[in-house]
C-alpha cells in the first residue's frame, strides 16, 4: 500500500509520520504518534470527540486525511495544559464536575478554547451554539457550559 | 483494500491534468465532510483522491467590477467572516453557515455542498436564487454553467469526467435588493433540511418588485428554481395577496419524498410557508438597502 511521509507541526513541535491515503489525521495522531487524547466517538463528524485545530481552525480530526495535513499546524488536547499547569478551561471542568466518563471532554476543551480565542466574552447562547457539534452522553451539558463561562470570566481577569 | 492514491495539485492546470490522467477514477476532495464520511462507510468509488484546497483560486474570495468570485473550496467559516459578501448576499452566506457544527464549518464548502448532489443541500437554493454561475475546469478547458444546471438528481451532477468547479460568481445586484434562506428542521442544529427556501428580489424606487428568483431545496430530487413563484411577486409591492400567490406556487412546484422527517403533504405545505417567510425577510433587507 502506498504510504506518504507527512511533516507537520503538532502543538508547536515538528512531527512526522507515515500514513496511507485512507487514514484520517485522527488515526495518525492516535495510532502513528501515540497521541490518544483526541477520541473517536462516531468517525462521521457528528460527536466532536476528535476536535482539533488545523491552522487555527476548529475541525473534526475524523474528517481530515492525514495526508492533507502536510505543512499544517495542528493543535490537540495534549497541547492545552502548560506542563503540569492546567489551562483555566481544564480547571473549571474539574471544579464544575463537567465530566463523567470523559470521552467527550478533550473535544469540548479544544472546542471551547477555540471559541474563547475568537470570542473572549461569549453569551451562554453563543457558547451552546458553538459547542452544538460536541455531544456528551453523561453530563447533560449544563455543567460544561458553566465551566466554559467561568473559564472565560477568569481568562478575562474577572 | 485497493491502493488509494492521493495528490494535492497547486494549480487548476495541474489538477485538470491529474484528473484527466485518472480517467474518471479520481475523486475531488474539498472539505471532506461528505467525502470522508462516504470513504469511511465504504461508499466511495475511485482509486485516487485529489485535494483541491491548495489551489489559491479555489480558496479566495475576490471583489470584481460586477460581482464577487468565491472559490469553490472556501469554507463556511471563511465565507462567514467576509464582511462585504455578508452585506451583499446574506441569503447565500446563511445557507452555507447553516451546515453542520462549528467543526464542520471549518471545512464545508459551496463546491462540495453542490457537487455532492444532495437535494437537501443547504447552500444551493441561496446560490440558485442569487443567479450564481460556476466556473468549471476540465480536459476541454473552462466553461461556465448556471448553478441550477449542475445537480440532476440525488448524487448525480452534470459535471463530466475530469471536470471540477473552480469558483462561483455572484453578480452585483441593483440597489434595493435583498435575499434570504430559511430551512426547516425538527431541531435547532445539526440536522438535514425537511424543506429549504431561498428568495432574492429587487425593488424599484416606488417599492414595486422588479425582479425576483425563488428556489426550494429538499422537496424534489434536486434543488428547484421556481419561476412561477417569482412571477407571483414581480410587478407587485410584495403585499399579502402576492405573497399568498408565491406561497401557492412554491407548494405546487414540490415533488417531495415521504420519510421520517416529513410526509409529502407536510413538506408541500411547509415549502409554501417557508418561501413566504424568506420573501418577507428578503423584502425587509431590500428596503434597508
Ligand atoms: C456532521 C455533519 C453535518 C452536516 N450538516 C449539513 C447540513 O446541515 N446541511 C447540508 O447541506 N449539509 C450538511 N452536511 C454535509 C456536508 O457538510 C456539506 O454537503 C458540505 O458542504 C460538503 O462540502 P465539503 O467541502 O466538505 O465537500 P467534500 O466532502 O469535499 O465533497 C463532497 C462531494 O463533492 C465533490 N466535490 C467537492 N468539491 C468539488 C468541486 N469543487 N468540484 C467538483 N466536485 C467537488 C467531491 O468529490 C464529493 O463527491 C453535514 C455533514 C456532516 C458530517
Ligand atoms: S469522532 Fe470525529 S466527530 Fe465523532
Ligand atoms: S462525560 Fe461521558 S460523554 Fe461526556
Amino acid at each position: 500500500m502506498t504510504k506518504y511521509h507527512v511533516k507537520t507541526m503538532i502543538n508547536g513541535d515538528p512531527a512526522e509520520f507515515l500514513c496511507g491515503t485512507e487514514q484520517t489525521v485522527l488515526d495518525c495522531l492516535r495510532d502513528e504518534l501515540g497521541l490518544t487524547g483526541s477520541k473517536e466517538g462516531c468517525s462521521s463528524g457528528d460527536c466532536g470527540a476528535c476536535s482539533i485545530t488545523l491552522d487555527g481552525r476548529l475541525v473534526c480530526a475524523c474528517l481530515v486525511l492525514g495526508v492533507e495535513t502536510e505543512g499544517k499546524d495542528i493543535e490537540t488536547i495534549e497541547g492545552v495544559a502548560d506542563g503540569d499547569d492546567l489551562h483555566p478551561i481544564q480547571k473549571h471542568f474539574l471544579q464544575e464536575a463537567a465530566l463523567q466518563c470523559g470521552i467527550c471532554t478533550p473535544g469540548f476543551i479544544v472546542a471551547a478554547k477555540a471559541l474563547l480565542a475568537e470570542n473572549p466574552s461569549p453569551t451562554e447562547t453563543e457558547t451552546r451554539y458553538w459547542l452544538a457539534g460536541n455531544l456528551c452522553r453523561c453530563t447533560g451539558y449544563d455543567k460544561i457550559v458553566t465551566a466554559v463561562m467561568n473559564a472565560a470570566a477568569e481568562m478575562r481577569g474577572e | 483494500m485497493s491502493d488509494l492514491q492521493f495528490s494535492s495539485p497547486k494549480s487548476v492546470k495541474e489538477a485538470v491534468k491529474i484528473l484527466f490522467a485518472a480517467k474518471g477514477k479520481a475523486k475531488v476532495l474539498a472539505g471532506g465532510t461528505d467525502l470522508l464520511v462516504q470513504l469511511r462507510a465504504g461508499r466511495m468509488t475511485g482509486s485516487m483522491i485529489v485535494d483541491i484546497k491548495n489551489i489559491p483560486e479555489l480558496r479566495s474570495i475576490k471583489k470584481e467590477k460586477n460581482g464577487f468570485t468565491v472559490g469553490a473550496a472556501v469554507s463556511g467559516a471563511e465565507l462567514g467572516a467576509h464582511k462585504a459578501i455578508n452585506k451583499a448576499w446574506p441569503g447565500v452566506v446563511e445557507g452555507l453557515e447553516l451546515i453542520g457544527s462549528t467543526q464542520i464549518q471549518g471545512r464545508a464548502s459551496l463546491g462540495g455542498n453542490l457537487c455532492n448532489g444532495s437535494p437537501a443541500a443547504d447552500s444551493v437554493p441561496g446560490l440558485i436564487a442569487a443567479g450564481a454561475t460556476c466556473k468549471i475546469a476540465g480536459p476541454k478547458g473552462l466553461r461556465t454553467a448556471k448553478v441550477e444546471d449542475i445537480v440532476l438528481g440525488p448524487g448525480k451532477t452534470s459535471l463530466k469526467a475530469g471536470e471540477f468547479v473552480v469558483s462561483f460568481f455572484l453578480p452585483t445586484r441593483p440597489k434595493r435588493s435583498g435575499d434570504a434562506y430559511l430551512r426547516f428542521i425538527p431541531r435547532t442544529e445539526m440536522d438535514i433540511a425537511v424543506v429549504g427556501a431561498s428568495v432574492s428580489l429587487t425593488l424599484d424606487k416606488a417599492g414595486v418588485c422588479s425582479d425576483a428568483r425563488v428556489s426550494l431545496g429538499a422537496v424534489a430530487p434536486k434543488p428547484l428554481l421556481v419561476a412561477k413563484a417569482a412571477r407571483a411577486i414581480v410587478g407587485t409591492k410584495v403585499d399579502d395577496e402576492a405573497l399568498t400567490q408565491l406561497s401557492l406556487a412554491a407548494s405546487a412546484a414540490c415533488d417531495p419524498i415521504d420519510d421520517k422527517r416529513g410526509t409529502v403533504e407536510y413538506r408541500t405545505k411547509v415549502a409554501g410557508v417557508l418561501a413566504r417567510r424568506a420573501a418577507t425577510i428578503a423584502l425587509e433587507r431590500a428596503r434597508g438597502n
